[in-house]
This record gives C-alpha cells, sequence and structure tokens, in this order.
C-alpha cells in the first residue's frame, strides 16, 4: 500500500503520466475518444491557469472562461477576417488574453476578496455581452466559422485529429512543466503566500499588487492559449463559449482535482470529462450533479481528490517514523506540499 | 420632455425591483458576510413558483405571489441550514463557490422541469393609465407601489420589531450581539427567509412585463451585485438608492444612448466607481 501511494508522488510518476499521454491514441478505441482527449487537454490548460489566480494567489476569478473566449475569438477573427494564418493568430491570442488580463487586473485586484469576485463576475458578463452584441467584429450570435487549423509546415496535418491531438498534449505538459516551475520558485511562494493573508505577506515586504498583477496575467495568458487551441480544433466559435457556465466548469474541474495543487487541474479534468462522457444524455442536465457536487466538496473535501491524497499521505508518514532522522527530509517536503494545497 | 418622464417612470419600475432584489442580498450579506451568488436562482425559481401556481393551476395573482414568497423563503432557509452554516468556519472563497454551486443546480432542476423556453405570465391588471401625456401599464404601477410598500413593511420589521433589532445588532456587531444572547442561527435563518421571500415577490410583481426563463435571473443578481456595492455592501438605505440609480441608469441610458448595449450599462458604471474608489460608493471606513 505504502509503495503505491508513494509512488503516485515519485519523480517515476510523471514518467508514467507521460507515456500514459503519447499511448493514450493506441489504446482509444474510437477517434472519437482522441477527440475528446484533446479537448479535455486544452480544458486542461485553462483549468491550470485559473489554478494560478485562484488556488495559488486565492483570488476567485469568474472571468475565466471570458478569457478563454477572448483566445479563442482571437484566433478565430483574426484567421478568417484578417487572413493571418494559425501561428501567429496563437501568439496574438498569448498576447491579447496577457494584455487584457492586465488591464483588467490593474483595476481589479485593487479590490479585496468579495468584490473582486463580484467584478470579475461583471467583466465576464462584460465579455460576453461584446462578443454577442459587437456584431460588426465578433459576428454577433452567427459566430466565427471555418477556422484556419494549426499549419503543419508540410510535415504533419493538424487537421487530423492524433496530429492535433499530440499538438495539444505537447503543450498541456509545457503548461504543467512551468506551472511546476513557478510554484516552487520564489514567486510561486510569494503568491501562496498572498493567498494565506496579504496582511502577513505585505509586511514582509512583498509588493501585493504586482504579484497578484502577474499571477493574473499568467493566468488569462493560459487561458486565452488555451482558447486559441479550441479554435484551432473545433474551428467554429460562437458568443455562447462567453457563457458562465464554462467559467464554473472550469471552477468544478478545479476543486474536484484539487485547488492549489499541481495534478489537480489534470485529474480533475480528465476524471469530470469522461464521467459525462460515459453518461451521454448527462450532459445537458450534468449540473444537477455538478451543483451539489460542488456544495459537497467544498464542505467535506476542500482540497479536491489530489490534495485530500497529499494530506493523507503526509499523515501516514508523520505517524510512521515521527523520531526517525531520515524522515526529517521527507518530512520538509511533506510540509511543502502541504503548504500547498492548503485551500 | 414627456419622453424624459416616460423613461423616468419605466426606470422608477426597473429600480424598484432592482431595489427588492439587492435587498435580500445585502441583508445576508450584513449578517453573514456571504456574498450569495444564488440570490438570483432563488428569483428565478420564485417566478416559476408563480407561473405554476397562477398559470398551470388557474389560482388567483396574489395567491400566486404569496405561494411562491413562502416556497422560496422556505428553500433560501434550507440553503442556509444546508450550505452556507456548515461553512460559516471556512474561507471565503468555499462559501462563494457553494453559492455558484446551488445556482447550477436550481437552475438545472428549473430546466430539466419547464425545459429552456421563454414562458410569459399574463397579469390580471392590464388596463392602461393615461396621465396626461404619460402612459402607465397597471402592473408597472403595481410594481411600484408594491415595491415601496414591501420596503416600507422591511424598515417597520427592522427597526419596530424586536426579531427585526436582532437582525440589525448582528449586522452592526457579531460578538456584540452574541454577548447580548442574540441566537446567530435564528437570526440567519430569519435573515435568509426574508431575502428569498424579497426575491420571490419581486419576480412575481416584474414577470408579467417580463418573460419567465431559467437564465432570466443571471442578469438580475448580477445587476443586484452591482446595486450593493454602489450602495455599500449591508447597507439597506444604500441598496434601495443604489437600485433607483441603476433602474434610471438604464430606461434613460437605454433610450438615449444605445438600446443594444442598455445591459452593459450597470456594469461599466460598477467598472469605473470601483476603479476609482475600491471599496464602493457609500461604504464607511473597513477597507
Amino acid at each position: 500500500m505504502d509503495r503505491i501511494m508513494n509512488f503516485f508522488a515519485s519523480p517515476a510518476m510523471k514518467i508514467v503520466l507521460i507515456a500514459a499521454g503519447i499511448l493514450f491514441p493506441l489504446v482509444a478505441t474510437s477517434e472519437y475518444q482522441i477527440y475528446v482527449m484533446a479537448l479535455a487537454f486544452i480544458w486542461a490548460i485553462a483549468v491550470y491557469g485559473l489554478n494560478i489566480i485562484t488556488g495559488y494567489c486565492g483570488q476567485l476569478n469568474l472571468a475565466h472562461g471570458g478569457f478563454f473566449a477572448i483566445g479563442a475569438y482571437a484566433v478565430g477573427l483574426l484567421t478568417v477576417d484578417y487572413g493571418w494564418a494559425f501561428w501567429p493568430a496563437f501568439i496574438a491570442a498569448g498576447v491579447i488574453g496577457a494584455f487584457l488580463g492586465f488591464l483588467v487586473g490593474v483595476v481589479s485586484l485593487r479590490l479585496k476578496e468579495h468584490y473582486f469576485a463580484i467584478f470579475t463576475l461583471c467583466v465576464g458578463f462584460i465579455i460576453f455581452l461584446l462578443i454577442e452584441k459587437w456584431e460588426e467584429v465578433t459576428h454577433g450570435t452567427l459566430g466565427v466559422i471555418s477556422i484556419a487549423p494549426p499549419e503543419g509546415f508540410g510535415l504533419v496535418d493538424f487537421t487530423e485529429t492524433i496530429p492535433f491531438y499530440y499538438l495539444v498534449l505537447f503543450f498541456l505538459v509545457l503548461a504543467i512543466w512551468l506551472i511546476s516551475r513557478i510554484s516552487r520558485s520564489l514567486v510561486g511562494r510569494t503568491f501562496l503566500a498572498i493567498r494565506i493573508s496579504d496582511d502577513l505577506a505585505q509586511s514582509l515586504g512583498i509588493n501585493l499588487m504586482r504579484n497578484k498583477v502577474l499571477a493574473f496575467v499568467l493566468s488569462t495568458t493560459y487561458a486565452g492559449l488555451a482558447g486559441a487551441l479550441l479554435a484551432g480544433v473545433v474551428r467554429f466559435i460562437g458568443p455562447d463559449l462567453a457563457e458562465i457556465t464554462h467559467t464554473f466548469d472550469v471552477i468544478t474541474y478545479l476543486l474536484v482535482g484539487g485547488i492549489g495543487t499541481l495534478m489537480g487541474p489534470l485529474v480533475g479534468t480528465l476524471l469530470i470529462t469522461w464521467i459525462t462522457q460515459a453518461v451521454q444524455s448527462f450532459e445537458e442536465y450534468r449540473m444537477i450533479v455538478f451543483g451539489p457536487l460542488l456544495v459537497l466538496l467544498v464542505i467535506f473535501m476542500p482540497r479536491g481528490i489530489v490534495g485530500t491524497f497529499l494530506t493523507w499521505r503526509g499523515r501516514r508518514l508523520a505517524s510512521r517514523a515521527p523520531a526517525k532522522h531520515s524522515a526529517s527530509r521527507v518530512e520538509k517536503k511533506k510540509n511543502q506540499e502541504e503548504a500547498g494545497t492548503h485551500g | 420632455m414627456d419622453v424624459f418622464l416616460q423613461q423616468a417612470l419605466n426606470g422608477l419600475t426597473l429600480g424598484s425591483i432592482y431595489g427588492l432584489v439587492a435587498l435580500g442580498l445585502t441583508l445576508v450579506y450584513g449578517i453573514l458576510h456571504v456574498p450569495n451568488f444564488a440570490h438570483g436562482a432563488l428569483y428565478m425559481v420564485g417566478a416559476y413558483v408563480s407561473y405554476f401556481i397562477m398559470v398551470e393551476h388557474g389560482l388567483n395573482y396574489w395567491v400566486a405571489m404569496a405561494g411562491a414568497g413562502i416556497v422560496v423563503a422556505a428553500l433560501s432557509v434550507l440553503c442556509e441550514r444546508l450550505v452556507f452554516h456548515p461553512l460559516r468556519h471556512s474561507p471565503p472563497i468555499h462559501d462563494k463557490i457553494a453559492a455558484i454551486g446551488i445556482l447550477l443546480f436550481l437552475e438545472a432542476v428549473v430546466q430539466m422541469h419547464w425545459g429552456a423556453d421563454f414562458r410569459r405570465m399574463p397579469t390580471p391588471y392590464t388596463e392602461i393609465y393615461h396621465f396626461g401625456s404619460l402612459t402607465l401599464p397597471a402592473q408597472r404601477l403595481l410594481i411600484i407601489i408594491g415595491a415601496f410598500s414591501l420596503m416600507g413593511a422591511l424598515h417597520l420589521y427592522l427597526k419596530k420589531t424586536m426579531t427585526g433589532s436582532t437582525i440589525i445588532a448582528m449586522a452592526q456587531n457579531r460578538e456584540g450581539a452574541f454577548l447580548v444572547g442574540i441566537d446567530a442561527n435564528r437570526v440567519a435563518m430569519m435573515t435568509f427567509a426574508i431575502a428569498g421571500f424579497l426575491a420571490a415577490v419581486g419576480a412575481t410583481l416584474f414577470a408579467p412585463i417580463n418573460l419567465v426563463y431559467p437564465a432570466m435571473g443571471h442578469l438580475v443578481i448580477m445587476k443586484a451585485f452591482v446595486i450593493i456595492i454602489l450602495g455599500g455592501m449591508g447597507s439597506i438605505p444604500g441598496a434601495i438608492v443604489g437600485g433607483l440609480i441603476i433602474g434610471f441608469a438604464e430606461a434613460l441610458g437605454g433610450y438615449y444612448l444605445s438600446g443594444t448595449y442598455k445591459d452593459l450599462i450597470a456594469f461599466v458604471l460598477l467598472v469605473a466607481i470601483l476603479s476609482i474608489k475600491p471599496t464602493g460608493l457609500f461604504s464607511k471606513g473597513v477597507r
């Protein structure tokens, strides 16, 4: 039991996960499954973005779906209306996401807690209304059709599902790697300090505004790029992409997996995507289950699956070898993880 | 000038509904410091219960209103007991997420039972009054009178009765309220019941000149949030004044500026206000 447990937390797990990601198309029984997996990866990237500002930095951002839609629309409009190729548009989507994130962040992050959540809720709604009503630019309710797929430079054809799957997998691994670097760096620790206490962080000499804006810009960039990838695979987008339900979906994924943990976003997104897929007719009424699930999780398991696992493992390790010298290193590591999972 | 007066009258109608919804929101915030994102869903459920009683069972409009008020008040208390009470010691982010969970659940349930169609709810009061060149449908008059008498009743209840005073006391100072022996559970349940009742009555008043559909609460709740930020979170007069400001801004802005973007006005106003004064217009002291 302990060996299995330790394995889940060991570095070898990363290799196993990446290998599983690479081998998935070989074991998948249909192309549709690969397609669903690719979509789940795209959403997971967006969830990683939300995890930076909400999980690590502790600010509930309710405009995340809006920024996702902005990324998708950036690619859609640039390729369809302005004749850009996909990759320049993809980069532009990241830049636009970052830039708008900066503008919104500078204004909204002066606000604390509830004010910030309500403000971003309104920002999300403004984004939705603008996309739906500003017909001259966004095509309104018609949406954007025949968006350019990512070009493969003659080597691969990304309109095929499997190459696209690997493309998305590549970006997902890159996204997770970047987050793991950030969360272990001084900047990541600073975000944690801000989540635990604004005042305490400030008294340590942390520049609150600068760090919060940095976290917010990172998160909206992730959302923008994820949206851009979605536009590249689905190649049709409508204003419903900016609806608040997508933000709520992303929050559910994050919470189920484990808010503020490294693997939580991936676990939550994959789990819920496949559960939803398993019960196809369930799609439309998923909120009847997701709603109470959110409530129950927040009450009984606020750290989600990954967070609960880490806490449980930490307790076991602590009770196993409290006095042993060699355990002190494990302990220290565990404490760091603990700090990272505290919701 | 006539057009202006007519639009002002429309603004007054809108503003009184927004005020009613915002009042419930601000009361709950005052007691529990929870921004109840589920409040809009309660408003929506209120409209559907009225629709159910009045259209599907053919009962009187006032019976429907009372029925909706009672059902939604009970539902609101249930939310407090089952969700917000167990979460009272959790970090604030948890309350918000739980409230979102309730919102999603209620919307999905309503949509499963009634579908996503837009429904029309008739009013028994179809007369149209004329004052000079102004026209005033009876239902709008009813909204204005109904909303303001409810606000008056709430004011009397809070100021003149013992139970009302306990709500005020707890909003002013939690620890102080405990010290003098106020039962926190009772006050919280009472507050949620009042908030739910106000939302349901507001919805029943507004439904005949609007439509009934599962997402009808979204805009209203977001505007109610704008209002209580405008008026200072937890402030009762602030909610009423804020409601009127937003109502007028929307009616006049929708006419003079742009009809397509009239729903944006409230949010742009909020963004502008919070950019200048991060704690809201009338909030006192503490950040």
